[in-house]
């Protein structure tokens, strides 16, 4: 009988997918905090609690050393691209400098464009999309091949999830394929480890030009918690170029998903924006 | 029966004083454990420990019906004396005896050196050092008619790499050989000296979809070694959230074999609501893998009973939505006719190699963590082992779905019974010169790690052994006699971890 009931859910269920992006985007969980903001102004002299509590590195304050002489201290630049969003420095921050703000949208084109800190620079300069000869090719069909260069499986997870009834990414064009040779690009997770590296490579060759390749999550980006181990090679950067940085420890797929679709220049601003 | 004047006892996520491990010859240590092994003892850790230049084993053995572990040493494992020249250390090898300890011994040449002198089949584990993992020799069988067929590491799904070499006869697998190592991160090796301000992270990334379960074996393992218990509520916690994992990776697993026979309706309603499940641990730490959860000394997040209301609700209508989708895949015959009788692990094989998880209960074997040797909040909460004969993709999908139901009522139970009190204690400094182990269950299966500390109370060897660890040779050994066809099938049905083998 499971032929009727199947129908019958099914009907009872109706439409799962998500209404974004033509409807609001769904709201992240509330304890997740969403992309960093960093006020370097707000910096109290002389502290740098934030830069020892961070578990992968990302933030610095050059001049500190001298700031404990008397001088005054130099501005904190965090980078997003090695956040894993833990909060420890949101957490820590006497005078509420770096915040979380909720916001989903992280993705960039320039790997510059997640560090925060200089003035102008407090958050990430989202991505644009690809220039009118990529986007007439890619726009409406997208194939990527997605490379695991030493993921841990969270990240590949939440590519996944894209491709369920939820998120139903197909409908955007953008598909996974099984060989490079009949990809667009390559979505990348992972630090890249040494034992992948020629895979990697390899991989990247096969893709037919031109083509796109996107780094998802922290470890791609630099290595996320494993930055300057000697058996990974942090990030893909360091092996193929890359056109488009998702940061997250994994991305939220909204997250993902809103990278692919600014890239392409699928996204109505008014209706991405959450306020 | 009780452990054996060779080893010292000792319970689930404590700690002994290095002094108190018993030490033996290397062949007397071999010799001990394959007479535990051999008397229903079960190998959960090999490994080595360097001390200058030469280098120590450690065993660790579960005695599951005793609900006692056990651990030994050996000493140093000199190279053989008289000799002129630089010669390998050996040590008659443990894997002739007990097939569980053949990638144990591998590993240990691979990262110390030591020759485990009679290994039928010694070759790296992971390469970290110099060529790719699968720059080597294979098994091969020869004949006019065989062939062989490599694939990867570059799969053909979002999945992550491994190399399989298949000897096939037509379309029949006579062997397969899995070279893996793609992944490998360097995590045992950071953890020296440690623990340092990106162990945690590390720890929760070691498989990803397993964050829960290797957070909280490392929990255990610092508290064990600190001397303290994490807060009520905070085991209490970590059991919610180590189930809300199961959940979502078995609901996720039984979409994914659905899909794997071509049975739509399940494969679609399970993937949407494997992202419910992880959308709750999302509600509970802001992540959808529970990354920042768990800590050494309690957790970071308390569930307040607002939020707790909410999860139960949404937790409700998941197991609801799982239990209709579930029941279409039992319900259909054409998906009974691929899943029975296929990739047949027998208990025997599941048994001599050591397997844990759903995997192994799937094949008869009653062993669970949970159940076996509580710690934490399950020395309080239990919940029935779910076990199902055949050792088939059959069995291995029918423990899963057991598991889900079983979760589902243990959430619900527990979820309004909270113990009060705060969710985080301050994590003391680790004791020195000191052993600890813990084990968790996770929904791949046990989830072990060992950690021994130096005189200053810092890490001096640190050892991980994933689940996946132990039961990829029954994948490789499931697939023998089957269709190659059925490769992808076999291989969801155990879903083992690329990163959490190669670490």
């Amino acid at each position: 009988m499971f032929v009727v009931d199947t129908l019958t859910q099914r009907l009872k269920r109706g439409c799962e997918t998500v209404a974004y992006p033509q409807g609001p985007a769904p709201a992240l969980p509330d304890r997740h905090g969403g992309a960093l903001r960093v006020d370097a102004a707000k910096c109290a002299e002389g502290c740098s609690a934030c830069v020892p509590v961070c578990p992968t590195q990302a933030i610095a304050r050059p001049s500190f050393a001298k700031a404990s002489d008397g001088a005054a201290g130099g501005a904190i630049e965090l980078d997003l691209g090695r956040c894993i969003f833990c909060a420890a420095c949101v957490e820590v921050c006497p005078t509420k400098a770096i915040t979380q703000t909720g916001d989903h949208r992280m993705a960039v084109q320039r790997r510059a464009d997640l560090r925060l800190g200089q003035p102008g620079g407090e958050e990430v300069r989202l991505a644009g999309a690809l220039d009118e000869k990529l986007r007439r090719m890619f726009g409406r069909s997208l194939r990527l091949r997605q490379v695991s260069a030493g993921g841990c499986n969270a990240c590949e997870a939440d590519v996944n999830v894209l491709g369920t009834i939820g998120w139903d990414l197909s409908r955007f064009g953008i598909q996974f394929v099984a060989s490079p040779r009949h990809a667009d690009g390559l979505l990348i997770t992972g630090p890249v480890t040494q034992n992948m590296r020629l895979a990697l490579v390899k991989t990247y060759a096969a893709v037919p030009a031109p083509k796109i390749v996107i780094a998802v999550g922290a470890c791609a980006i630099a290595g996320g918690p494993f930055v300057g181990h000697a058996q990974q090679c942090d990030g893909a950067a360091s092996v193929v170029p890359v056109d488009l940085f998702i940061p997250g420890c994994p991305p939220h797929p909204l997250t993902i998903l809103d990278g692919l679709l600014r890239m392409l220049g699928r996204l109505e601003e008014k209706s991405a924006s959450r306020g | 029966m009780s452990a054996p004047r060779e080893f010292a006892p000792l319970g689930n996520a404590t700690s002994l004083p290095w002094t108190e491990v018993p030490e033996w010859p290397v062949a007397k240590l071999v010799d001990a454990t394959a007479a535990q092994l051999a008397g229903g003892g079960r190998l959960c850790a090999w490994l080595g420990v360097p001390e200058g230049g030469v280098t120590r084993l450690v065993a660790v053995v579960a005695f599951d019906a005793d609900n006692t572990l056990a651990v030994a040493r050996s000493t140093a494992v000199e190279p053989p004396t008289g000799v002129p020249f630089a010669v390998s250390h050996r040590y008659p090898a443990l894997t002739p005896r007990c097939a569980q300890a053949h990638l144990f011994e591998r590993e240990v040449w691979e990262q110390h050196g030591l020759v485990p002198d009679g290994h039928p089949w010694l070759k790296p584990v992971r390469r970290s050092a110099g060529h790719a993992p699968a720059v080597g020799e294979f098994f091969r069988v020869e004949g006019r008619e065989v062939h062989e067929v490599a694939v990867g590491p570059v799969h053909a799904g979002v999945i992550e790499p491994g190399h399989f070499r298949f000897q096939c006869a037509g379309e029949e697998v006579l062997h397969l050989e899995i070279a893996l190592g793609y992944q490998h991160r360097g995590i045992e090796d950071a953890l020296a000296g440690g623990p340092h301000r990106a162990t945690l992270s590390q720890m929760e990334t070691i498989a990803g979809d397993s964050t829960i379960a290797h957070a909280t074996a490392h929990a255990l393992v610092c508290e064990a070694l600190a001397g303290a218990e994490a807060p009520l509520r905070a085991q209490w916690l970590r059991a919610v959230a180590l189930e809300l994992e199961r959940l979502a990776n078995h609901t996720g697993d039984l979409g994914a074999l659905a899909n794997d026979v071509a049975f739509l309706p399940t494969a679609a309603a399970c993937g949407k609501t494997r992202g419910d499940f992880l959308n709750l641990t999302a509600l509970v730490c802001g992540n959808r893998f529970g990354r920042g959860l768990v800590r050494p000394g309690g957790c970071a997040h308390d569930l307040e009973p607002e939020r707790a209301a909410q999860l139960l609700d949404r937790l409700r209508t998941a197991l609801a939505e799982v239990e209709t989708a579930v029941a279409w895949l039992w319900d259909a015959s054409s998906v009974r006719a691929r899943f029975e009788g296929t990739g047949v692990l027998t208990d025997e094989q599941a048994a001599d190699l050591g397997l844990v998880g759903p995997a192994a209960r799937a094949s008869g074997l009653v062993r669970d963590v949970r159940y076996d040797h509580p710690a934490g909040w399950h020395r309080f909460a239990q919940m029935p082992v779910a076990v199902w004969p055949g050792g088939d993709v059959f069995a291995r999908a029918r423990v899963r779905s057991l598991e889900v139901q079983r979760s589902g009522q243990f959430l619900v139970g527990q979820l309004a019974a909270a113990p009060d009190g705060p969710v985080c204690d301050v994590a003391g400094p680790l004791a020195v010169d000191s052993l600890a182990v813990a084990l968790v269950e996770g929904w791949r299966g046990e989830t072990c790690h060992v950690a021994l500390t130096d005189a200053g109370g810092r890490f001096r060897r640190y050892k991980i052994v994933d689940p996946s660890f132990h039961n990829w040779t029954g994948l490789a050994l499931a697939l023998r006699g089957q269709a190659i066809s059925d490769f992808p099938l076999c291989n969801k049905s155990f879903n083992l971890s690329y990163c959490g083998f190669d670490l």
